[in-house]
C-alpha cells in the first residue's frame, strides 16, 4: 500500500548514499591521518593546537569534521540524482574507516614513527 | 553529599551523555540488523517515521554532546600542567598517570587511543542517522546503503566501548578532582 509519506517523495537514488558514505569515511580516516602526523612531526603537533586546553586534539578533530562536511555537500551537490557504483564505494569507505581506527592506536603510530 | 565540579562534569561526559549513547547505539544497530532478516519488511506510519527519525537525531545529538565536552571540558582539565614544585597531584591527572610506571599506559595507550576514536562515533551515527531520514521505509529497496549503516554503526559502538572502557579505567586510575564542590545534601549533624 502506498501511503502518502511516499507518494509525496521523489524517486530516490543511491548517490546521496553514497556521498554521506564516502565522506564520513574520509572525515574518520583523516583523524587517524592527522594524529599520525601531529605524533611524528613537532611543527604539524604545533600547527593542530586550535584550542591550547585541548592541544592538537583540538585542530585535527576540527580539519576531519570540516573536512568531512565539505566533502559531503560537495558529492552530494554532484551524485544527488545519480545512481553511482555505490559497491566500490563501500569497499573504499570500508577500507578508510579499518585504516582510520588503524591510524588511532597508539602502538600502530608508534610502530610507524 | 557532595563532589567536584570536575568530577561532576565528566560524569555528565561519560555517564550521560556516553553512556545513553552507548544504549541509543546498540538498540539502533539492533534494528538495522532486524530489518535485514525482515521476511515481510515493516512499514511505519507517518507518526513512526518520525520517532525513528527523532531516536536517530537523539543518538547523533548525544554522541556529539559527549565527544565535544570530553574534548572541550574534560580533556583539558585531565591534561592540565602541575605547577613546578607541585607534589600533590590529585588534580592533575595526566601527570598523576604519568608518574607512575604502573599507570603510564592508561595515558599513553588508553587516553591517547580514547580521545581520537572517539570521534568516530558521532560521524558515524550522523550518517546511519542521515540514511535512515532518507530512505526511510525505502531502505530494504537498498542493500547496501543499508549494509554500510550496518558497518557505520557498529564501528560507532566499538568507538563508544573503546571509549568508556578507558574513561572508566583511566577514572578509577586517576580520578577527575578539581574545581569548587558542590554539595547536593548536607546532615544536620
Amino acid at each position: 500500500m502506498i501511503t502518502p509519506i511516499d507518494a509525496a517523495r521523489p524517486r530516490l537514488s543511491n548517490g546521496p548514499a553514497a556521498a554521506a558514505i564516502l565522506s564520513a569515511a574520509v572525515g574518520c580516516f583523516t583523524i587517524g591521518l592527522l594524529q599520525l602526523a601531529a605524533d611524528i612531526s613537532p611543527a604539524v603537533n604545533k600547527a593542530l593546537v586550535f584550542y591550547k586546553g585541548s592541544g592538537a586534539l583540538s585542530g585535527e578533530t576540527t580539519i576531519a569534521i570540516v573536512l568531512w562536511l565539505a566533502l559531503w555537500f560537495v558529492l552530494n551537490r554532484v551524485w544527488r540524482l545519480k545512481t553511482v557504483k555505490l559497491g566500490t564505494i563501500n569497499v573504499v569507505s570500508m577500507v578508510l574507516l579499518v585504516a582510520g581506527i588503524a591510524l588511532t592506536f597508539p602502538p600502530i603510530v608508534d610502530a610507524m614513527k | 553529599m557532595e563532589i567536584s565540579l570536575h568530577a561532576l562534569m565528566n560524569v555528565m561526559h561519560g555517564l550521560l551523555f556516553g553512556g545513553f549513547f552507548l544504549m541509543v547505539a546498540w538498540g539502533g544497530l539492533m534494528a538495522l540488523v532486524r530489518s535485514s532478516y525482515e521476511e515481510v519488511p515493516s512499514r511505519l506510519t507517518p507518526g513512526g517515521y518520525r520517532w525513528e527519525h527523532g531516536y536517530w537525531t537523539t543518538a547523533a545529538a548525544l554522541g556529539w554532546a559527549a565527544v565535544l565536552s570530553g574534548a572541550y571540558m574534560v580533556y583539558p582539565w585531565y591534561r592540565a600542567t602541575p605547577p613546578a614544585g607541585t607534589t600533590d597531584l590529585t588534580t592533575f591527572a595526566k601527570a598523576k598517570l604519568l608518574s607512575d610506571p604502573r599507570t603510564v599506559y592508561w595515558h599513553t595507550i588508553g587516553m591517547e587511543w580514547k580521545e581520537h576514536v572517539a570521534f568516530f562515533a558521532p560521524i558515524a551515527i550522523t550518517l546511519v542517522a542521515y540514511l535512515v531520514w532518507r530512505y526511510r521505509g525505502d531502505l530494504r529497496h537498498f542493500p547496501q546503503v543499508r549494509r554500510a549503516a550496518t558497518v557505520f554503526a557498529t564501528v560507532a559502538l566499538f568507538a563508544t566501548l573503546v571509549a568508556g572502557f578507558f574513561g572508566a579505567m583511566l577514572d578509577k586510575a586517576a580520578p577527575m578532582q578539581g574545581g569548587r564542590n558542590i554539595t547536593f545534601f548536607r546532615s544536620a549533624k
